[in-house]
């Protein structure tokens, strides 16, 4: 019995050791593969930091004088990023907020007082999002420059991506909603509550959360495209990722600015998205996830 | 040009169940319950439904924008003959296939690697998990110019500059985007949607019921056994959910292909169709290949929302 005793305690300890030495190597193994995901964004930062002639050598001049004049220069002259971006933040706060208010009505009929056949409504949302945006670009390009004569114009970019993230919204919006549970309106609606005092003092607060990560998901997406930016903007509509494109001259050093502009429209996302990263997680996988 | 859906998977009685007679009094009239999903409806048939319809109707019309092309003609079927005997579309399309299952697939595998250890508890969890999510939230179009020009650009790119000061003999001369265009798309895709899948995958793992697991270590099953009966079916619906949307962004991309490689030895379906449109102006054939590419997606389509479908389902029969 004495032989024993030690004998388990010793085991357990080993067992414990080795466990211990397994999370030691999993941690490690997960900080590895971290650092290994974000070096190509660290590295476009360090270049975008870097004077253009330190930027394109090779082998990369690692420890060049770090300097802000990419940055500078993108905002200095009148044809830089400034108005891109201010093109890129109206197009996605607005078309957020036009999606918002089509999506929440949508989702309230699919999911509060679903009506009949909701689940096809929703498979049509959803089909809209499976086909290729790039089909139908040439019947938009025609109808808007020739049609409705607005070339280069924010509010077509407005109203295209509102309708691109608009299934999206539905998904989501419908899932959150989804969880208010039918007994508590039931029970408002018996005690003499009327249909807007029910949407804001019970759907509302239950909702709310679900709003802040579809407005999320749908700037991120807005901001990001680039598409349809390209094709229907030239000069004054133009957005942050099209004039990120014009930056590519191969004739001179232009890798630093380049970084520099890649950054400097990343930053928005970057933030949001480090934000609210659990918004993000029930954002992407449309509500399924909460 | 939408999707049917066949079966009507989710009509069940839990929800229609519940008493008539609250509804009733909350209103009766069936077009007042439909009214608030109106709006949403036809604006989305108007913007994306009918530019479809457009595109249908000018893929039988021999359309050339350039300067000296003659006019407008009816062209029956020629667009499509166009589109299905050029071989650089029929290129595209196996492209756009090959680069797709390439991205998803790899992308899924090293998610579900990479979800797994970032399951466990260790030194600094939040601060790995927020670096792993970082390159979804660059601009793809900022990821796709910097990853052409920076990172496997020949010469003076990141990935040349490393293998040099590795001891690499003539690493400035590797040119990754001229020799390996699609590869280097796909690792820039593979990069970018990962974390995507990563995050969907976590959040599966972490939904599990902790006290089944200790009950499982407690029986003596190990790691293997737990993951193989256990953790892999409860997260089968999160694998499968993230496969079908990232299926749904990456076989749209667009930007990766312009800003890495300019359609070099590597055109998808969207660049091509962009091209057509944009570069050669051929109105006509751009149309019947946006047809035939709706089509295409409305196949595969079909299989995706079969998998959403029973997610859904499920969904209402908790």
């Amino acid at each position: 019995m004495t032989a024993i005793a030690p004998t388990a305690a010793a085991k357990a300890a080993g067992t414990r050791r080795k466990r211990r030495l397994g999370t030691l190597v999993m941690g490690l193994a997960a900080w590895v593969i971290g650092i290994i995901f974000v070096v190509p964004i660290l590295y476009m930062i360090l270049t975008s930091l870097h004077h253009p002639s330190d930027a394109q050598t090779y082998p990369p001049s690692w420890g060049a004088p770090l300097t802000f004049d990419n940055y500078h220069d993108l905002f200095a002259t009148t044809d830089g990023i400034g108005a891109p971006l201010l093109n890129s933040l109206f197009c996605s706060v607005v078309s957020t907020i036009l999606v918002l208010a089509l999506a929440i009505p949508a989702a309230y009929a699919l999911a509060v007082r679903p009506v009949r056949r909701w689940s096809d409504a929703m498979f049509f949302f959803l089909s809209t999002k499976m086909l290729p945006m790039v089909a139908g670009i040439l019947p938009i390009y025609l109808f808007t420059t020739k049609v409705i004569h607005m070339p280069d114009n924010v509010f077509v970019l407005v109203v295209l991506y509102t309708a691109m993230n608009l299934p999206i919204a539905v998904w989501m919006m419908r899932s959150f909603l989804a969880e208010v549970p039918p007994a508590i309106i039931e029970a408002a609606s018996i005690d003499g509550a009327g249909t807007l005092t029910i949407m804001a003092r019970i759907i509302g607060p239950i909702a709310t959360p679900g709003v802040a990560a579809t407005s999320l998901i749908c700037f991120i997406f807005a901001w990001n495209e680039q598409l349809y930016a390209k094709v229907l903007t030239s000069v004054t509509a133009e957005t942050g990722p099209v004039f990120v494109n014009t930056l590519i001259q191969t004739e001179h050093s232009y890798l630093a600015q380049l970084s520099a502009g890649a950054t400097m429209i990343s930053i928005p996302v970057l933030l949001a998205g480090f934000a609210a990263q659990d918004k993000l997680v029930q954002g992407l996988s449309l509500g399924a996830v909460k | 040009m939408s999707l049917s859906v066949a079966e009507d998977p989710v009509v069940s009685t839990t929800r229609t169940g519940p008493p008539v007679a609250a509804y009733r009094k909350w209103g009766r009239e069936s077009w007042s319950r439909r009214a608030p999903l109106l709006p949403a409806l036809v604006f989305l048939i108007v913007v994306t439904q009918l530019p479809f319809v457009a595109t249908l109707v000018m893929s039988f019309i021999k359309w050339s924008a350039q300067p000296d092309a003659p006019g407008k003609s009816f062209a029956g079927f020629d667009n499509f003959k166009t589109v299905f005997t050029t071989s650089s579309y029929r290129q595209a399309v196996l492209t756009s296939i090959e680069m797709t299952v390439t991205i998803v697939v790899v992308s899924a595998a090293l998610a579900l690697a990479i979800a797994l250890l970032l399951d466990r508890k260790f030194l600094g969890r939040g601060i790995v998990r927020t670096l792993m999510i970082a390159p979804f939230l660059i601009v793809p179009i900022a990821a796709a110019v910097f990853w052409g020009n920076g990172v496997l650009q020949t010469g003076f790119g990141l990935v040349d500059g490393l293998l040099g000061e590795l001891g690499i003999h003539d690493a400035q001369n590797i040119s990754f985007l001229t020799s390996h265009p699609k590869m280097a798309i796909e690792i820039e895709l593979i990069w970018q949607w990962t974390p995507f899948m990563m995050l969907i995958l976590l959040a599966g793992l972490q939904s599990r019921d902790p006290e089944v697991m200790e009950a499982a270590s407690i029986d003596g099953a190990n790691a293997w056994q737990t993951f193989v009966h256990m953790t892999f079916p409860h997260i089968r619906r999160y694998l499968e959910l993230s496969v079908v949307l990232g299926t749904i962004f990456i076989v749209q991309n667009f930007d990766s292909v312009l800003g890495m490689t300019g359609g070099l030895n590597s055109t998808n379906i969207p660049y091509a169709v962009y091209e057509v449109f944009y570069s050669a102006k051929d109105y006509g054939v751009a149309s019947a290949l946006g047809v035939v590419v709706v089509v295409g997606s409305i196949i595969v389509a079909t299989f995706a929302l079969r998998v959403v479908s029973s997610l859904l389902t499920e969904e209402e029969s908790r």
